[in-house]
């Protein structure tokens, strides 16, 4: 049975539509949009007063399956997703095994399409169990389905390795999404290094680890002409890195996580756990300015590195608690109170950084717009809404979220996924 | 003023006057231990666990003998990394602990925060005897102690510290007090171990120890670890004793009241010379000694009995 969602204002990244459409969506795909559609034989959703956006795209999660299921699974982050208005996700290869063969992306893939709740696309290793080592067989894991390769929770710190995975991911047509820290300056720091780090006595992150990396990658890029994606970007710095890189029609794509646009490494001194992450919160002035790089461009797109933790993994003090924290749920939330009320960004270029660009990114041709021919991935929402994040309101396996007890604007009234409505609230 | 905190966890968090009482109830303790009976009543019934997940001699002894002069009853637990079986949080072990009923427990922790995370989840009394690179409350408040004894007030003292900042609880602590208190801390030490923003603390940052020697009422040494130097934060120990190191002719450039303290234990040669360590500016062991005086206060004020007791 087809889907007619009436009444939808459609928030694309180029705009938002002035009247009210009908949106068909028969056999996963938009067929038609028009003003005003006949219901009859059609599943009726009625949207009346809420923006329709296209279904939300996050290139930045860890899913923990294979091999931490404890965490997280396939299907429990995969229901996160749903519920924070993501159609489809990415998820990092730094499972157990390492998503580096052909087996555990078709496993992946194979589980996700059973929960069915969302697209769940696997990132492929850049290096052999993620070692530094030798590079992956890229092409064979290219045709089991990684059309992008990271090697994200680190670095690939060998430059001379990350050279050459970026030519062979330019003559393969893959993105190289790179994990920008070098732990050699690093060295072992749990949050940034700054005023905060030395009045509580916790070991530093120094900026530079990230900001040496980018730099790098962007001189790579340049030499080699071939694209490269930095995550998670958190520093002033990188945004000024970036930005003259793209001056310079380098080809280099960036994103930015929620929670570097709505925490400071103040947020540490609390010892809660669930405020270490990697990279680490930053200053305020590092917020501003990712905030503005959003604004500008120079920060394509909005991703969570939605990281479960297992309260036990967590409860172990600041030190030895492990790095990371739960977004999916949070983002759209995060991203409206912090960037769409203050007028930042608008809703269109919401959009743009958290469904479009990030398609246009990976190279999904078929998603990110809602337009005739489209895949019907469709995220309803009603963005004056306010909520409040609880523990128990989690849907992922783990709660480790910084925002508990946070008053968010914007919540997910409906999302649909191929067609179908695969989660409402 | 009436003492209302059930924890010790740190000086960050203690105003002017909660520091003030603390002192002013160390110096009457201070004689209970020169007496022949070294021991009052005030604490008989209670029971003080030291917890210490760190290698420490002084602390734990001074801990454990200001508990015992008060009359509780003690237990000291050391753990090992090693033997802290995986799995096991720091909370798990703690609460196992307290559950044996216990009072209050002493706990020493590599990692800056634990306190926190033991007074949030324990019903006993925490107090703070080292964490991570964080507190170290109890030397500060003996360094304080010590200084007030010698001087005669805080407020208005130059105070240098001098050595690694960065990895330093103590320096960290008595920054905390000795500025809440009116003093004037200048840090010294090497540029690589110097943390960044250190003087959003309130202190000011002097490499030249001359200058700082001849600047101050009194310098802080600290112990500087072997480790620091293999993780090549300094190029070889001798070097840093050559800038660093106070011997005998480098503390002849200040007052001859300056007086020199040091938390322990002292690296001889390196961050003092013997002379310097054993000579009539060194406050060191009058420091160990105010270290029981200002635990039982401590003990007593956070253990909060409201029996009448006669000192």
């Amino acid at each position: 049975m087809a889907l007619l969602i009436k009444n939808a204002i459609i928030v694309n990244s180029d705009k938002v539509w002035e009247k009210v459409q009908d949106i068909l969506c028969e056999n996963g795909k938009i067929t038609k949009i028009a003003p005003s559609i006949d219901a009859k034989g059609h599943e009726v959703l009625d949207a009346k007063g809420k923006k329709v956006l296209p279904g939300l795209i996050d290139i930045h999660v860890h899913l923990r399956q294979p091999g931490q299921e404890g965490k997280e699974t396939i299907e429990t982050g995969s229901q996160a997703a749903v519920k924070g208005g993501f159609t489809t996700i990415m998820c990092m290869p730094n499972t157990n095994p390492v998503i580096d063969n052909p087996m555990t992306v078709e496993y992946i893939i194979r589980e996700a399409s059973r929960v069915g709740l969302c697209s769940v696309y696997p990132i492929g290793a850049i290096t052999k169990a993620q070692k530094d080592e030798e590079l992956s067989d890229m092409a064979e894991l290219k045709s089991a389905g990684c059309f992008a390769f990271s090697d994200d929770g680190k670095s690939v710190l060998s430059s001379r390795l990350f050279r050459l995975a970026m030519e062979y991911a330019k003559m393969l047509d893959v993105l190289i999404i790179e994990h920008c820290q070098d732990p050699l300056l690093t060295s072992g720091g749990v949050m940034n290094e700054g005023a905060v780090s030395t009045r509580v006595g916790l070991k530093g992150d120094p900026g530079i680890a990230e900001t040496v990396t980018v730099a790098r990658d962007i001189e790579i890029a340049h030499y080699l002409d071939a694209k490269v994606h930095l995550a998670h970007m958190s520093l002033k710095r990188s945004c000024e890195l970036i930005r003259q890189a793209k001056a310079q029609g380098i080809k280099v794509t960036a994103e930015a996580c929620p929670h570097h646009f709505a925490l400071t490494d103040e947020a540490c001194a609390s010892f809660d756990t669930s405020t270490k992450v990697n990279p680490p919160l930053r200053s305020q002035e590092d917020v501003d300015a990712i905030k503005a790089a959003i604004a500008d461009g120079t920060i394509d797109c909005i991703v969570t590195d939605h990281a479960p933790h297992t309260k036990e993994d967590k409860e172990v003090g600041f030190d030895g608690a492990p790095f990371g924290l739960i977004g999916l749920e949070t983002s759209l939330g995060l991203t409206i109170k912090e960037l769409v009320k203050p007028g930042i960004i608008d809703l269109a270029q919401m959009v743009d950084k958290m469904s479009t660009t990030p398609a246009k990114i990976v190279g999904l041709k078929t998603k990110g717009v809602i337009k005739e021919g489209f895949d019907a991935d469709l995220t309803i929402i009603d963005e004056n809404k306010e909520w409040t994040v609880t523990k128990e309101g989690f849907v992922s396996k783990s709660k480790n979220s910084p925002f508990i007890g946070w008053k968010l604007c914007g919540e997910v009234q409906h999302t649909i996924y191929n067609g179908r409505i695969v989660y409402k609230i | 003023m009436e003492w209302k905190r059930k924890h010790l966890l740190g000086i960050e968090e203690l105003s002017k006057e909660e520091i003030e009482l603390i002192l002013e109830t160390a110096t009457s303790f201070k004689e209970v231990s020169t007496r022949d009976i070294k021991k009052v009543p005030a604490l008989r019934g209670k029971t003080v666990v030291t917890l210490f997940f760190e290698a420490s001699t002084r602390t734990r002894i001074s801990f454990e003998l200001a508990a015992k002069r008060l009359s509780a009853d003690t237990l000291n637990i050391a753990v090992t990394t090693s033997s802290t079986s995986k799995g096991e949080t720091l909370l798990d072990t703690a609460k196992n602990i307290e559950a044996m009923n216990v009072d209050a427990m002493v706990v020493r922790h590599g990692s800056s925060g634990s306190p926190f995370i033991l007074a949030q989840g324990l019903n006993c009394s925490v107090i703070n005897a080292g964490d991570g690179c964080r507190e170290h409350p109890t030397q500060a408040l003996l360094d304080m102690f010590t200084l007030k004894e010698k001087f005669g007030r805080i407020e208005g003292l130059k105070v240098a510290i001098l050595g690694d900042i960065l990895h330093s609880r103590v320096a960290r602590s008595n920054i905390w007090g000795l500025t809440k208190l009116g003093a004037k801390v200048t840090v010294c030490g090497p540029a690589t171990l110097m943390p960044r923003g250190i003087e959003q603390m309130g202190v000011a940052i002097d490499y030249d120890l001359k200058r700082v020697l001849k600047a101050s009422d009194a310098v802080i040494a600290l112990r500087l670890q072997k480790e620091r130097q293999e993780a090549k934060f300094l190029p070889s120990l001798r070097e840093y004793s050559r800038l660093f190191g106070i011997n005998q002719a480098k503390l002849a450039e200040g007052s001859s009241s300056l007086i020199v303290m040091h938390p322990g234990p002292t690296n001889r040669g390196v961050e003092l010379s013997a002379e310097v360590a054993d000579g009539k500016q060194s406050v060191i062991l009058e420091q160990v000694t105010n270290g029981v005086a200002v635990r039982m206060a401590v003990l007593y004020l956070v253990l909060g009995t409201k029996e009448e007791v006669a000192i």
